[in-house]
């Protein structure tokens, strides 16, 4: 008994200690990484969580830092499970973090309020909440490069000139394919509306979390309904699962379309027969960068990341990097606008804000060509950028279409209307009271 | 020593039939009750937030599933949708009629959940055992499927998830992005503190003795002149009450915004594992249990990586998390064989020893 008691007590003491001890030093910025590396989402999250680790952690190795200030690094399993991802925030919050990215939209939400309260500013790249791209009523949440409104107007716009015309799309059945929670279901009003409005018909299947390693019933009534394409909001084991079941139910492959989360990993599982799967996706594939290669030299040929030498460049790596490049940019401009160096996270938010990867600064980065171009501004905290469509070819993604501008005109009334249902829902939102910087 | 029966005389029924005889029990409550107070003035962001908060609130729905499981001997894995019923009950209730204090909410919720439970309660009249079981995992998907399906009940947000907005008591935010972690901790304490009272006045009294029955011999009890149904409906609303009040504080005064699948089935699970780990049939054991379950991983989360760390050993998150994994499940495993009736049986064989200590005897 006594014996237990102790150990409760030391168990106490060594937790109590445990957290008093995080003082970091005062010349390095703490820049917390939200991975999960187990569960089932283990085998979208984990890529994703080397690409963001591999390069902030080769801006460390080769330049020392941002502007001389080295990053402090810490991942956090959240297990793409709400409950750790909210204990991961209550951990790192009292560390200073500059930036957080909780890489789940039910982590994000729980999130979004607290950001203004706690001045910790939240980068969702695409994914989120869609209506916190106005920064004018969520001046802490950042979501470039494209919501996912913008995504299925995109899809649709692109299946659309398949056609012929987005008027051809009359009559015509589009099946969507989509995890069962808020990121599956955000995109179903825009689609709704837009089958008003072209006059197409959908149908929903909707996989709940449970299910997404079996969906046979969802392919079923596919096989039933006979649509005449396919778009699927999946993630995690969701998406390899889906390609599978198209290619086993005989399903047209090359009338099924994703949004941008599904991974080299994902098509290949669907074997010889997925050839002709094709996605959205925003930045290159591949590891034929400057910055990648430098990757490569001080991260990984040093034994300092855990990626596989062969995973470097894939798609999903890639996809870590570009989160990556986000924070480090946002850093970078937070010390150009505050002209200090160890910056906190008010001042990234400012940076954020102030973000401007044009073409000149990409290859200034080793990044010519990765990506298009992003601006965010004051009321802006999107982008909106166009995506293109890349298809699998049986051994890698292959880009086959020109940028693909969102409908803006249709999205931003839906984008308006939510970010304002939003703010009166939630009494007491407050008004943005941080000032815009000009645009530099 | 300082522990001792001796000398405390009992001279009416009524000091003869108290919940905490002892004096030193009864000072010992009142220490701990005191010291959780002083916590809220002591204890960091990240303690209250992250650790005692959440702790409160899943030993409140332990206790719910204890009434239940451990007193009538019903065993339910709707425990996840029932506190879902309470969180929705509360949203619609505090944004219909803001004007009403959200205290107020939080306790009706809880009525909501309990007709709910009742509902599903009806089948435990026939059913028992593992077949009842499956009746309620029938509710949990069931629910489930409403808080996806019924837009109405997060009164249509785009995003589908229940958010909180600012709500007040006595001016000083306590849901919502502004409320401090101290404020919602002193509400939730308060809360749970007050709900456990009436739980062990229950338990203790004429109808906890009844639902005891129940467990024990259902037949005799019925012979006995108690009424099964009645008995077993009764204990179905009181622990989906107190499932949906621990359901809407998790939401509300914890998360602060949460989707439809926090009250999934591994919820129900996670709350049943408290419940047999602290010990079926007691009070003191869904605090336990929810310590053990919930509180041990983040303190072996914090613990570990600061133990290789002297010798230069940087363990992964990832690693991290599958040690936490298979320390708490062989611990669960090994509490379990030492002690198959929970650590609450465990507390008190120890105060028994404790009693006559240095003595055996």
């Amino acid at each position: 008994m006594s014996f237990r008691k102790l150990g409760l007590g030391l168990a106490a003491a060594t937790m109590l200690a445990g957290m008093a001890l995080p003082a970091f030093a005062q010349d390095s910025v703490y820049v917390p990484l939200f991975t999960y590396r187990t569960g089932p989402f283990a085998g979208s999250g984990t890529p994703i969580a080397d690409g963001m680790h591999d390069y902030l952690r080769m801006l460390n190795e080769r330049d020392g830092g941002i502007g001389g200030v080295k990053l402090v690094l810490e991942e956090c399993e959240t297990g793409y499970d709400t409950k750790k991802g909210v204990e991961c925030y209550e951990a790192v919050k009292g560390k200073n973090p500059v930036v957080v990215n909780p890489w789940s939209t039910g982590i994000t939400l729980p999130l979004i309020p607290r950001a203004s309260v706690d001045k910790i500013p939240i980068l969702s790249m695409a994914y989120g909440l869609s209506a916190s791209a106005r920064g004018d009523i969520f001046p802490w949440v950042f979501n470039p490069p494209a919501t996912y409104w913008d995504g299925m107007s995109m899809l649709i716009k692109y299946i659309g000139e398949k056609e012929g015309g987005l008027d051809k799309l009359k009559g015509k059945k589009i099946g969507f394919l989509h995890l069962d929670a808020s990121f599956g279901k955000e995109p179903i009003p825009l689609l709704q509306e837009l089958s008003k409005e072209l006059g197409f018909e959908v149908a929903l299947y909707p996989v709940a979390a449970q299910d997404m390693q079996n969906q046979s019933s969802q392919w079923l009534s596919a096989r039933r309904d006979r649509p005449d394409y396919m778009i699927m909001w999946g993630w995690g084991s969701m998406n390899g699962a889906a390609v599978k079941e198209a290619v086993r139910s005989g399903y047209p492959i090359d009338k099924f379309y994703s949004v941008w989360w599904p991974g080299e990993d994902d098509a290949r599982a669907g074997g010889a027969g997925a050839k002709g799967f094709k996605m959205l996706n925003w930045h290159a594939v591949g590891a034929n960068f400057p910055a990648i290669q430098d990757i490569q030299k001080h991260v990984v040929d040093k034994g300092l990341s855990k990626a596989p030498k062969d995973k470097v460049g894939e798609l999903l790596y890639n996809r870590g990097i570009y989160n990556s490049l986000l924070i480090a940019e946002g850093i970078a401009q937070a010390q150009k606008l505050t002209g200090k160096k160890v910056v906190t996270g008010e001042d990234v938010r400012r940076g954020m804000e102030n973000i401007k990867l044009d073409p000149a600064r990409l290859k200034a980065l080793g990044l010519e060509g990765f990506t298009d171009q992003l601006v965010l501004s004051c009321a802006d905290h999107n982008g909106h950028r166009a995506a293109f469509m890349q298809e699998w070819d049986g051994t890698k993604w292959v880009k086959i279409s020109n940028p693909i501008e969102p409908m803006t005109d249709r999205v931003k009334g839906q984008l308006d209307a939510a970010a304002k249902d939003y703010a009166e829902k939630n009494a007491g939102w407050p008004k943005r009271s941080e000032a815009c910087d000009k645009a530099s | 020593m300082l522990y001792r029966e001796a000398g405390q005389f009992k001279t009416t029924y009524v000091a003869d039939s108290a919940i905490f005889p002892l004096r030193e029990d009864r000072i010992g409550l009142a220490i701990i009750i005191l010291g959780a107070y002083a916590l809220a003035f002591l204890g960091n962001s990240f303690l209250l937030q992250a650790v005692m908060i959440p702790f409160l609130v899943f030993s409140l729905a332990a206790i719910g599933l204890n009434i239940l499981t451990g007193y009538t001997g019903l065993l339910s894995l709707g425990t996840g949708a029932f506190m879902g019923v309470g969180a929705y009950a509360c949203y619609k209730l505090m944004t219909a009629f803001p004007g009403v204090n959200v205290i107020v909410w939080i306790f009706v919720s809880g009525f909501f959940s309990a007709a709910i439970g009742a509902l599903f309660g009806l089948p435990s009249l026939r059913i028992k055992g593992f077949y009842l079981a499956v009746a309620t995992l029938a509710a949990q998907f069931f629910l489930q499927w409403c808080f996806i399906r019924i837009p109405w009940l997060v009164n249509y947000n785009v995003s589908g998830a229940l958010d909180a907005p600012l709500r007040t008591l006595f001016g000083i935010p306590i849901i919502g992005p502004n409320a401090t972690p101290q404020t919602r901790y002193l509400v939730v304490l308060t809360i749970v503190i007050v709900l456990t009272w009436i739980a062990s006045n229950l338990v203790h009294g004429r109808i906890g003795r009844m639902w005891i029955a129940i467990r024990d011999m259902d037949l005799a009890a019925e012979l006995m002149g108690i009424r099964p149904l009645q008995t077993k409906l009764l204990a179905f609303a009181v622990s989906s009450y107190y499932c949906g009040v621990a359901g809407a504080l998790l939401v509300f005064l914890w998360y602060g915004g949460a989707e439809y699948d926090v009250f999934n089935i591994n919820q129900s699970f996670f709350i049943l594992f408290m419940v047999i780990i602290g010990g079926l049939g007691s009070l003191i054991g869904s605090f336990f249990g929810a310590a053990l379950i919930f509180i041990l991983p983040i303190v072996l989360g914090i613990v570990l990586p600061a133990m290789f760390e002297p010798f230069g050993i940087s363990v992964a998150a990832d690693v991290i998390e599958h040690l936490r994994f298979m320390i708490v499940g062989a611990l669960i495993i090994f509490f379990l064989i030492v002690e198959p009736h929970g650590l609450a049986r465990l507390w008190q064989i120890g105060k028994q020893k404790l009693l006559v200590w240095p003595f055996p005897y």
